[in-house]
């Protein structure tokens, strides 16, 4: 055996086909062959493949990096952690000892919560549909709950009158901050007048104390000047109503929909160009408070930044399972993880790292998932060099959405591990079987299989 | 293997030139040892048996990549189809 064996490949050659970017492209080759110092190998024959994994340091790190951004800027800061972005017991475990409220917006995230040992007014309540036995909960356990609509404000009311207690309450705000799409479904509009309207409505009650203003603008925004434009609005619309009607703004909640290092689909760019620092969010938001405050008035500024913390802690490692040759002339691959536990990948180019050297030139190819299903598109533009099977694939950012929209469909879902800061690995959710699938079904006598 | 494969100009480093519809190509020495046999006449054993022997190739990968770069041959049209 003289020479190593490399795939044969065979590429066409383009003359003026040049990148008008000076930079690599983020689809190359890339090696990584640990996370946080532990091998990848390691990790699959330990826990299995696919397996998402968690890096504690990275958590903890960009936790940081987002909450110095602010409070280096503005004296009173809260983070609530956004739930439904990641709501494993670990990760909001890593994150409340940081320090962080949680933000939630349902029953079952506000009961997630509360397990975790959250206390009631360490809670702030979000969303469209909050069904009143879990106002009850939340309003006797002293929750600050964000309205979302007029029938809200009823439904307030009436748990005031039963629990006996003044609900301190915000209002959910939407507005033109000059980003499209604009999110008018919820909340209150500002520029129609719609939220002045449900000040005046919980004034008129006189049930709920309001004391906040809240509003959210939309999700992985790349203009830091709309969080200017909202800050201002709601800073504006707090004055007006503690001088027309005494009630005092003790909290800005300015949302979050800060974008992480992700390669949003439809960006030319890569995420190190597109995306701006934190703290270019954090400077135009305590620049509009402080700019239009009054003196000494310092109310509190909520963040509830979800993606920009945990997207980057999380990896996905996959295995190659079979290679094909598309009719384009194009390679395919199939994976053993799929758009079943990669929600992400339909709005996102994740970043593909291979856990080896592998030798023969990068070339266009199609990762595919497990699923009999022609949607189970990982990544439709990856450039690799011929993997051979067994290959391991470490794809990222996946710590936002994925482990929370996963869906159990066609497959069980897998494993996901937390590397510590002292460098242990810990299994944090253990991969499905089919008894999570099958516990809570139930088969009538006369359909039961005859043994 | 068709007249078109025969014409190929094809260099030691592994340019390949196609003096019909004037495309340049560029293979690795593994796809330089294939399309040498195929002008040749060699088939699918003789070459399987010259990756496994040339580079230590595992048979059943050398074999599965045989037919994935004649799939790539085809596609550029340098080989007939089925």
């Amino acid at each position: 055996m003289a020479r190593r064996y490399e795939k044969p490949v065979i590429h066409r050659l383009h003359v003026g086909h040049t990148n008008k970017f000076g930079f690599a492209s983020p689809y190359g080759a890339k090696v990584r062959k640990s996370i946080d110092g532990v091998p990848i190998e390691e990790l699959v024959s330990r826990f299995g493949s696919p397996l998402f994994v968690f890096s504690e340091r990275r958590l903890r790190q960009k936790f940081r990096e987002v909450k110095n951004a602010f409070t280096l800027r503005y004296p009173h800061v809260e983070l609530s952690w956004s739930y439904k972005t990641n709501y494993l017991d670990a990760i909001v475990a890593i994150l409340h000892s940081e320090g962080a409220t949680a933000e939630v917006v349902s029953e079952f995230e506000y009961e997630k919560a509360r397990r975790m040992g959250i206390p009631g007014s360490k809670i702030i309540y979000n969303g469209p549909y909050k069904p009143i036995d879990s106002l009850r909960v939340a309003v006797s356990e002293g929750a600050r709950i964000n309205i979302d609509t007029f029938e809200e404000i009823a439904d307030l009311e009436r748990v005031a009158d039963e629990v006996g207690k003044r609900p301190k309450v915000a209002i959910r705000v939407n507005m033109d901050t000059g980003i499209y799409p604009r999110w008018s479904r919820f909340g209150f509009n500002y520029e129609s007048g719609q939220a002045w309207d449900a000040v005046k409505r919980i004034a008129l009650g006189g049930k709920l104390d309001l004391v906040g203003l809240h509003c959210h603008i939309g999700t992985f925004i790349l203009k830091p000047e709309a969080y200017e434009i909202e800050t201002r609005k709601l800073v504006e619309l707090a004055y007006r109503i503690e001088d027309e009607f005494g009630f005092k703004i003790e909290y800005i909640d300015v949302g979050g929909g800060f974008p992480s290092r992700n390669r949003l689909k439809g960006i030319y760019l890569p995420p190190e160009v597109a995306v701006p620092p934190i703290e270019e969010y954090a400077e135009r938001i305590t620049t509009a408070l402080l700019n239009n405050l009054r003196p000494g008035d310092y109310p509190l500024l909520i963040l509830e930044s979800g993606r920009a913390i945990v997207d980057e802690a999380g990896f996905l490692i996959t295995t190659v399972h079979a290679t094909k040759r598309l009719p384009d002339g194009r390679r395919g691959y199939v994976l053993d993880a799929g758009v079943n536990i990669l929600f992400t990948a339909f709005w996102y180019h994740f970043n593909v790292e291979v856990d080896r050297e592998v030798s023969g030139g990068a070339e266009p190819c199609v990762l595919y998932g497990p699923l009999c299903m022609n949607i189970d598109v990982v990544e439709d533009r990856a450039h690799l060099p011929p993997l051979p099977r067994g290959t391991r694939l470490i794809l990222s950012p996946v710590g936002a959405y994925n482990v929370t929209q996963w869906m159990q469909f066609i497959r069980y879902r897998p494993a996901v591990v937390l590397i510590g800061e002292n460098g242990e690995v810990d299994l944090i959710r253990e991969a499905e079987d089919i008894s999570d699938i099958v516990s809570r079904e139930r088969v009538p006598e006369r359909l039961k299989p005859k043994s | 293997m068709g007249d078109r494969l025969t014409k190929l100009a094809i260099s030691d480093e592994g340019f390949i030139f196609d003096p019909e519809t004037g495309n340049s190509y560029t293979t690795n020495p593994t796809g330089l040892l294939i399309l040498r046999m195929l002008k040749e006449g060699k088939g699918e054993e003789e070459i399987v048996k010259a990756l496994t022997e040339e580079f230590g190739a595992e048979e059943e990968e050398a074999r599965r990549d045989l037919y994935d770069f004649l799939e790539q041959l085809r596609a550029y049209g340098l080989v007939e189809g089925v």
